[in-house]
This record gives C-alpha cells, sequence and structure tokens, in this order.
C-alpha cells in the first residue's frame, strides 16, 4: 500500500519583487513511500530536497501535479504526516516536556502529560522536562523534536536532514535510536540529506535528485542489506561499499553541477 | 567588584552630588563667584537640605502628599494597563492581517511621528481636568511603544517554529495563543521598560497643564510662587517613583521571560 505519493509534482517560485522572475525548483517529480517503507533522498545541495518535504507536508502546494496521502488527494496541512525540521523548531518559551505535549494538546487529548513523559524517557531525556530549549544541548534538542513528532503517532514521518547539525558520535547514536524506533512502529518515512552514507544506512530505498533548477530523480536504488543494521557497522559491508559506488556514480556528475552552479551565482 | 561593593560605590556618587550641591548652594557658605548675592545660588538651584525638610513634612509630619502621589499614580498605571492591552490587541490584529496593515501603514506613521504632547489640552476639553484626560494622553505615549514591538514580534516569529506549530496540528486560533502571543511577549517585555516611564511622563505633563490635584499640580503651584526647593523636591520623588515602576516591571519580566537565555546561569565555584 501506498502511504505518500508525488504525482509530476512541479513547483515554481516567483520573486517577490518582481513577478516576471521565476524559479522552477523541482520538475516533474513522482515518487511513492509504501506503508512502513522507509526512502531517503539524495542530491546535491539546493537541488529543492525540502521543497518536496514542504509539498508532501502540505505546507507548500505543487504549481502542478499532486500530492496522494493514503490514495486521497492532499489539501492543507497533511495531518497523517509528522514533520521533524532541519532548523530548530521547538517553541522557546515550552519546557521540554510542553514542547513534546505542544501537538496532543492542540488536539485536545487529556493524557497528553502522561504520553509526553514517557516519550522523553523513550528518548532518553526523562530527567529534563522541565528545561527550557536553550537550556539543552544541539542533540537533546533534536530529541525533543524527535519525541515531538512520534508522540503524535504519525503514519507518515518525514525528516529534513534532522541530523545535519549534530556532531558525528551523536549523529550515528541518533540514527540508530530513530532505526529503532521506526523498526517498533513500522511507519513510512521520507528521510531528506545529503549524506549518502546516512541515506544508504538507514533506508529500504534511495532516491538520487538532479542538481537544480528543475531538478527531477535521476536514479533509485533498491538498499538490500540486513535489518536490524547498525549505522556505523553497516559501513563496512561490502555490500554497502559497492551500493554507495554505484549511487555515486549516478550523483557525482551532479554534485559537480550544482556546485558549479554555486559558485557562478 | 562585589555587589556589596558596587552599591556602595554608587550609593557614595549620590551622596557626593548632594554634598557639592549642597556646599555649592548654601548661602555663606562659600563666597558667591558666579552670582553677585550669595542667595541667588539657593534661589536658582534649591538648598538640598531644605529639599529634603519638604519631602519629610510631605511624607510624614504634614502627610499630604498621598493623594496626590495616588492620583499620579494612578493615572499611570491606567494609562499603562490601557495602552498595553490596546497596543497589544492592535499590534497582532494588524500583523496578522496584511491588507489592514497596508491600508493603515501611513496613518500609523503619521500618528506616531506626531508630537503626541501637544494633545493634551484637547484631551483636557474632551475629557475635562479630571483623571481621564491624563490618563488618555499617557496611553497614546504607550500605545504607539507597545503596538510597534508587537506588530515587530509577530513578524519575527519564526518560519519554522510557525510551520512546526502547524504540522503538529495547531488551529488559527491556537497559533496566536501558543505561538504569536509568546513571541511578542518578549518584544513587548522590552517595550514596558520604555512605556511605563512614558506613561508617568503622560501623567505629570498631563497634570502640568492643568488640574487640581497630582505631583505635577504640587509642582506647577510651587513653580509659580518660585519655590524651587518644592519643585526639585517634586522632582525628586517622582524619579524615586519612575524608578520604584520600573523595579517592578523587571520584576514581573523576570517571572515571566524565564524560558529566555539569561547571562547569569553558569556559576564559578
Amino acid at each position: 500500500m501506498t502511504a505518500l505519493s508525488l504525482e509530476n509534482v512541479s513547483c515554481i517560485f516567483v520573486s517577490r519583487d518582481d513577478s516576471t522572475q521565476r524559479y522552477t525548483a523541482v520538475k516533474d517529480v513522482s515518487l511513492t513511500v509504501g506503508a512502513g517503507e522507509f526512502v531517503s533522498v539524495v542530491g546535491p545541495t539546493g537541488c529543492g530536497k525540502s521543497t518536496l518535504l514542504n509539498m508532501a507536508a502540505g505546507l507548500l502546494a505543487p504549481s502542478t501535479g499532486q500530492v496522494k496521502v493514503f490514495g486521497e488527494p492532499l489539501a492543507g496541512i497533511n495531518k497523517r504526516a509528522g514533520y521533524m525540521f532541519q532548523a530548530e523548531s521547538l517553541m522557546p518559551w515550552r519546557t521540554a516536556l510542553g514542547n513534546v505535549m505542544a501537538g496532543l494538546e492542540f488536539r485536545g487529548a487529556t493524557d497528553a502529560r502522561v504520553q509526553a513523559e514517557e516519550w522523553l524517557k523513550r528518548v532518553g531525556l526523562g530527567g529534563f522536562g522541565d528545561r527550557y530549549p536553550h537550556q539543552l544541548s544541539g542533540g537533546m534538542r533534536k530529541r525533543v523534536s524527535l519525541a515531538q513528532t512520534l508522540v503524535l503517532d504519525p503514519d507518515i514521518i518525514l525528516m529534513d536532514e534532522p541530523f545535519s547539525a549534530l556532531d558525528v558520535q551523536t549523529r550515528q547514536l541518533m540514527e540508530n535510536e530513530v532505526l529503532a524506533l521506526w523498526a517498533a512502529k513500522k511507519k513510512a518515512v521520507l528521510f531528506i540529506t545529503h549524506d549518502l552514507d546516512e541515506a544508504i544506512a538507514m533506508s529500504d530505498r534511495v532516491v538520487c535528485l538532479s542538481a537544480g533548477p528543475a531538478s527531477h530523480p535521476i536514479g533509485e536504488f533498491r538498499i538490500d542489506l540486513d535489518r536490524p543494521r547498525d549505522v556505523a557497522e553497516v559501513r563496512a559491508t561490502p555490500r554497502f561499499v559497492e551500493l554507495h559506488q554505484a549511487i555515486w556514480q549516478v550523483l557525482r556528475d551532479e554534485v559537480l553541477k550544482g556546485y558549479q552552479q554555486q559558485l557562478a551565482a | 567588584m562585589s555587589k556589596l561593593a558596587l552599591r556602595g560605590w554608587q550609593l557614595a556618587l549620590l551622596i557626593a552630588v548632594f554634598v557639592v550641591w549642597h556646599l555649592l548652594t548654601a548661602p555663606g557658605l562659600l563666597p558667591p563667584f558666579l552670582f553677585s548675592d550669595d542667595r541667588q545660588a539657593a534661589f536658582f538651584f534649591g538648598e538640598p537640605l531644605k529639599i529634603f525638610a519638604r519631602i519629610w513634612a510631605w511624607f510624614v509630619t504634614g502627610a499630604d502628599i498621598y493623594q496626590h502621589l495616588g492620583v499620579t499614580l494612578l493615572e499611570t498605571v491606567l494609562a499603562f494597563g490601557i495602552g498595553t492591552v490596546l497596543g497589544l490587541a492592535c499590534g497582532l490584529w494588524l500583523a496578522l492581517s496584511p491588507i489592514a496593515a497596508a491600508i493603515c501603514d501611513p496613518y500609523i506613521k503619521a500618528l506616531n511621528s506626531m508630537p503626541r504632547v501637544i494633545l493634551a489640552p484637547i484631551f483636557a476639553v474632551w475629557f475635562g481636568l479630571g483623571l481621564a484626560s491624563k490618563v488618555a494622553l499617557g496611553v497614546t505615549l504607550v500605545f504607539f511603544i507597545v503596538f510597534f514591538n508587537v506588530y515587530q514580534g509577530v513578524k519575527e516569529v519564526s518560519p519554522v517554529v510557525l510551520a512546526n506549530a502547524r504540522m503538529l496540528g495547531a488551529s488559527q486560533r491556537q497559533l496566536l495563543r501558543h505561538v504569536y502571543l509568546p513571541s511578542a511577549t518578549s518584544w513587548v517585555f522590552s517595550s514596558l521598560h520604555t512605556s511605563v516611564g512614558l506613561a508617568f511622563v503622560g501623567a505629570v505633563v498631563g497634570e502640568y497643564l492643568g488640574s487640581a490635584r497630582g505631583v505635577g499640580y504640587l509642582i506647577l503651584q510651587a513653580e509659580g510662587s518660585f519655590d524651587i526647593n518644592t519643585v526639585m523636591a517634586g522632582i525628586l520623588v517622582l524619579t524615586v517613583f519612575a524608578l520604584l515602576l520600573d523595579a517592578i516591571v523587571g520584576r514581573v519580566e523576570k517571572r515571566l521571560m524565564k524560558w529566555q537565555p539569561g547571562t547569569s546561569e553558569n556559576e564559578k565555584v
């Protein structure tokens, strides 16, 4: 069953100052995520990965094409999805616990506190519920974000380079935690990253995007590594190296192209 | 420097100012070097000892300042409260409704750049010489400060925090209550120190321009009879109470804004 599908979606941004200035971020992208499937999208910097995710979340309406959620066309916010942002997204005026409770409160859940406390414990922050975001480290804030998203038990989880700001060790810990949580609940995950290692280590399928503007998928790879995986150990297996080489083959030219464009701009 | 030593030096500076003031103004203490007569310095600048005697009489022996001070403080608090609530409401409304903001923009700029103190006579005509005209003047001063800060605060809400709240399922109302309002509050608090001072200014200036009660009225009366000591005493009392009001706002801010990163969080052992 398909949890999320983008069907021929394009997204064109019009400049606010000059409506003749247009920028096509993504063009004719079709992408599906099955229920319980972990799909990663990799691509060179500035290729519109986040745009895709925002369209899947319903924060951004596609210029053409449509987004379907469990077969239903999406209008407005995608209520069955949870979104973990790349940038700081916690409400700084709420404590860690308050942040995790927020979604439940918005929905009028009566046992918000109990559920939130349980999830804080699950992400290893049981004793930190009364801290404000600025009193937590970057890794802890990401854990709170994770708990905030997962406490609502979404059917689809969207993640936009959630760990890119973390150091390597914290990052591997978080990746393993996310994999463990995912394995327990088997949700559909659309994971955006620029880190090919991370994409291969975590996913069932990796989709490569071309460099922008008008980026589109240029390759798709099924990752047939055994689960459960440990993100640090799996990197040393021969099959991982093979897959890495095959995907990098496709991605390399696009990365160079994206880099050249950034230099020229 | 320790906190106690700092306070000590601050107090010493205050005392030094009064001592110098006393030396320069007390008749016959120093030979006159600026004025032809040794009484003139006291006439123009007042004498600290007489000023303190005046304040003592006001608060203790005569105890007649309380009704005036009460009126001035009541006007200040009312102007502050009404101005803040109005500014908050209008700021939120205009920030969330871009069309209304675009239409009102030039008028708000015009109203803000107008010297609002000249409205005092008009308010006196509209609301009489009592409390209401002073409150109205204070409100016009406070309103714009709070308004612009709330407007700015709502405009500067982090788009990621906003998108996140929407993804978590917040309705428009919940966004207002849980995202826009808390975000604007931090801006409002940074403006409250200014606006509580301005509310005080509104009350005193209003009294000064026409009233039968209040500290501004006392100062006006004393000025009419060239009683510079009483004028100075009035100014000192106003200053102390302005500081008190500011301290109260600071206290409230500290309580409500504890989520903001402070500077005094780590302790050196």
